[in-house]
C-alpha cells in the first residue's frame, strides 16, 4: 500500500514523537534504548494486524473493480484489468433493478428519524441535565431499558398492527420505528454533553425573561453543537444498517438500502463483483461518517460513558 | 419554566412541597421530558405487551379462525422443542464466544495501538473500518467473497500453501458466523479499550517504573484494574448488541445448519411458519434473557455513572 506517502496527518504526531524519545534515550540510557527497539517491533505488529483486519475490505474493493470471470477465480487475481463494469451491473444500467429508490428510502428513513430524535431527546435531555428532575436517574434507566427490549420482542404486533393499518410497506412506519430505536441512545448522549453546559449561563438567560424553547434555541443548542451533531450521526448510522424491522414491514416500495443487499444472499458465483460494488457504495454514507468522527463514534456507542 | 411560575396566585400560601404552585412547578420542570417519555412508551412497551399476550395464544395465522387460550403451552413447547431449544443454546454460544475474543482481541490492539509509533493514526483508521461497513454487506463479503469453497479469497491464499481447501460454511456453520462478527465488533472493544487506555495516570506508571517495576507488574496491577470498567462496559454493550443479531445470521447461514439464533427462529416461526403464539414466546424468552444481561448491565453501568449522579 502506499501509505507511507500520504501520512500527513500523523507526521506531526510522529515527529513529537521521535523527538520524545530521543530526549527519553539521553535521559535514561540502557532500558530506554531496549524499550525502544522493542517499541519499534510493536509498532510493525500493530501495522500487519491492521492491515490483516482491513485486508477484507481491501480485497473486497478490488473485487468490486475486476470483471466477474477475473474476480471468481482460484488462486485470487491480484493483477486482473481494472473495470467498471459491477458498479454499472449495480446502478442497473444494463437493466435489472435500479438501487435508486432503495437508496432514496434509506435515505428518507435515516434523516426523517434522525431529525425526530433530535426533536425528542433534545428537550428531554435538557430537562434530564440541567434541572434534573426528580428520580432522573430512574428515567435515564427506563430509557437504557427500552434498548435492551430486543426488536424481535415486538416485531409480530407491529406487523399486525401495520396489516390491519395498510402501513405496510410504508417508509414512514420504518421512520418511527427507527426513531423508537435510537431515541435511547440519543437521550443518554445528549444528557451526557448537556450536563456540560454551565447553568449560570442558562439562569442568566431566564433572569433576562427568555422562555424555555428561546432558552433551548438560542443559548442551550449552540453551545452543545458539537455533542448534539455526534449524537445525529449515530441516529443516522444505526438507521442505515437496520435490517430486521425493514425486511418484515417493507416491499416493493418502501424496501431500503439493506433489504436491497439481502437479494445478493443466494446469488452464486458469476456476480462476485457486483455483489462487492453493492456493498461498497451502500456502507459508503456510514463509512463516511464513520471516519469523520472516530472518538464521538465510540463516546456515542458507549452512552457517553467513555470520554 | 419561567413561564409557570413567574405568576404566583397571591392567595396561595407559600410553602415548600405540595402547594399547588410547587406542583406546577414540578410538572412544568419534567414537561420537556414527557413527549420523549410518551413515545417510548408508545412505541415500545405496547408492542410487547401484546406479544406478552399473543405468547399465550395457540394462533397459526394462516388458520385464524382456529385461534385459542393457551395458556403457557407455546413456553413449553419453545423449551422442549429440540430445535428451538437449540437456539437458546446457540444464542449463548453464539454472544458469549463474540464478546469474549473481540474483547481480547480488542485488548490486544488498544494496547499496540496506545504506543507511539509511525502512521498509528493510520493503522487506527484501517482497524475501524469492519465496525463501518453495513452489517448486511460484511455478512455478504464473507459469506460470498471470503469463505465460497472455489473462488474465495481464504481457499485462494491457502492454494499458495497447497493445503486443504474447506467449505467454511458448510464445515464448520457458527464458527464462520462468529467469526465475521469478531471481525466486526473488535474494533469497537478496541475503542473504548483505547480510550480507557489513555485516562491512565501517566506519573503513577512512571512513579511504578521508576521504582522498579516491570512491564507486565505495571500492567497487571495498575493497567488492568483501571480498564475494568472498559472491559465491563465494552461486555456490556457487546452482548446486547450479538444477543440480538439477526443480519449475520440471515445472510451467512440462513439460520440453517445449527446457527438460527433466538432473534433468526422468531423471525422465521412467524414470517414463514406463521405460528404467531409460538414466535410471541420465543420473543419473550429473548426478553428474559436480555434482562438477565441488563441487571448485570445496569449495575455496572450504575458505577460508571455515580459521579454524575451526585450532581442531581
Amino acid at each position: 500500500m502506499s501509505d507511507t506517502t500520504t501520512d500527513i496527518r500523523d507526521t506531526t504526531a510522529d515527529a513529537q514523537g521521535t523527538a520524545a524519545a530521543a530526549r527519553r534515550t539521553t535521559r535514561r540510557t540502557r532500558p530506554a534504548r531496549a524499550r525502544g527497539a522493542r517499541g519499534a517491533g510493536l509498532g510493525v505488529a500493530a501495522w500487519l494486524l491492521g492491515l490483516l483486519f482491513f485486508l477484507p475490505i481491501a480485497w473486497m474493493a478490488l473485487t468490486s473493480l475486476h470483471s466477474e470471470p477475473d474476480a471468481a477465480t482460484n488462486p485470487p487475481s491480484w493483477a486482473a484489468s481494472l473495470t467498471l463494469d459491477g458498479y454499472r451491473e449495480f446502478f442497473g444500467v444494463d437493466g435489472g433493478a435500479s438501487p435508486w429508490p432503495a437508496l432514496i428510502n434509506s435515505t428518507v428513513a435515516s434523516l426523517a428519524s434522525t431529525l425526530l430524535v433530535l426533536l425528542l431527546a433534545f428537550p428531554a435531555a435538557y430537562a434530564l441535565s440541567i434541572r434534573p428532575v426528580k428520580k432522573w436517574t430512574d428515567v435515564l434507566f427506563f430509557f437504557l431499558s427500552t434498548k435492551m427490549l430486543p426488536v424481535v420482542a415486538g416485531l409480530l404486533p407491529l406487523y399486525l398492527f401495520a396489516k390491519n393499518t395498510g402501513l405496510l410497506d410504508n417508509i414512514w412506519l420504518l421512520v418511527l420505528l427507527y426513531t423508537s430505536m435510537n431515541l435511547p441512545i440519543a437521550v443518554w448522549m445528549m444528557q451526557s454533553f448537556l450536563a456540560e453546559v454551565p447553568v449560570a449561563v442558562i439562569e442568566a438567560a431566564h433572569l433576562d425573561g427568555a422562555r424555555l424553547p428561546t432558552v433551548l434555541a438560542r443559548v442551550v443548542a449552540p453551545i452543545a453543537a458539537p455533542g448534539i451533531a455526534a449524537t445525529a450521526l449515530i441516529c443516522f448510522i444505526f438507521s442505515w444498517n437496520e435490517l430486521l424491522f425493514a425486511r418484515v414491514l417493507t416491499g416493493v416500495v418502501a424496501e431500503t438500502a439493506p433489504v436491497f443487499l439481502t437479494g445478493f444472499i443466494t446469488s452464486q458465483g458469476l456476480f462476485l463483483a457486483k455483489v462487492c460494488a453493492a456493498s461498497l457504495v451502500i456502507s459508503l454514507p456510514v463509512l463516511a461518517a464513520g471516519f469523520a468522527a472516530q472518538d464521538k463514534l465510540v463516546q456515542g456507542l458507549s452512552l457517553g460513558a467513555v470520554k | 419554566m419561567t413561564a409557570t411560575t413567574t405568576a404566583p396566585r397571591a392567595a396561595t400560601p407559600i410553602r415548600t412541597q405540595g402547594t399547588p404552585n410547587a406542583r406546577l412547578r414540578a410538572w412544568a420542570t419534567r414537561a420537556p421530558l414527557l413527549p420523549a417519555l410518551i413515545f417510548m412508551i408508545t412505541v415500545t412497551q405496547l408492542p410487547f405487551v401484546a406479544t406478552l399476550v399473543i405468547s399465550l395464544l395457540d394462533w397459526n395465522s394462516l388458520y385464524p379462525d382456529a385461534r385459542s387460550f393457551a395458556g403457557f403451552a407455546n413456553y413449553g413447547e419453545v423449551l422442549t422443542d429440540p430445535d428451538l431449544r437449540r437456539s437458546v443454546w446457540t444464542t449463548i454460544l453464539l454472544t458469549v464466544a463474540v464478546v469474549l475474543a473481540s474483547l481480547v482481541l480488542g485488548l490486544l490492539l488498544a494496547l499496540l495501538l496506545d504506543r507511539r509509533f509511525r502512521g498509528r493514526g493510520i493503522v487506527r483508521t484501517l482497524l475501524i473500518a469492519p465496525f463501518l461497513v453495513v452489517p448486511v454487506a460484511a455478512a455478504l463479503l464473507w459469506k460470498h467473497v471470503l469463505y465460497n469453497p472455489e473462488y474465495g479469497l481464504f481457499n485462494g491464499l491457502l492454494h499458495y500453501v497447497g493445503g486443504p481447501q474447506p467449505d467454511w460454511i458448510s464445515d464448520t456453520p457458527l464458527l464462520a458466523v462468529e467469526a465475521s462478527l469478531v471481525w466486526q465488533w473488535t474494533p469497537f472493544m478496541m475503542l473504548i479499550l483505547l480510550a480507557g487506555l489513555q485516562s491512565r495516570d501517566h506519573q503513577q506508571i512512571e512513579a511504578a517504573r521508576v521504582d522498579g517495576a516491570s512491564d507486565w507488574q505495571i500492567f497487571r496491577h495498575l493497567t488492568l484494574p483501571h480498564l475494568r470498567r472498559y472491559l465491563e462496559l465494552g461486555a456490556l454493550l457487546g452482548s446486547i448488541y450479538i444477543v440480538q443479531n439477526f443480519d449475520a445470521v440471515f445472510t451467512i447461514t440462513s439460520g440453517g445448519l445449527g446457527t438460527a439464533n433466538l432473534p433468526y427462529t422468531v423471525y422465521q416461526t412467524f414470517y414463514q411458519a406463521h405460528e404467531n403464539g409460538l414466535a410471541s414466546a420465543a420473543g419473550v424468552l429473548v426478553v428474559i434473557g436480555s434482562i438477565i444481561i441488563a441487571t448485570f448491565a445496569l449495575r455496572v453501568v450504575s458505577s460508571l455513572f455515580r459521579e454524575e449522579v451526585s450532581r442531581g
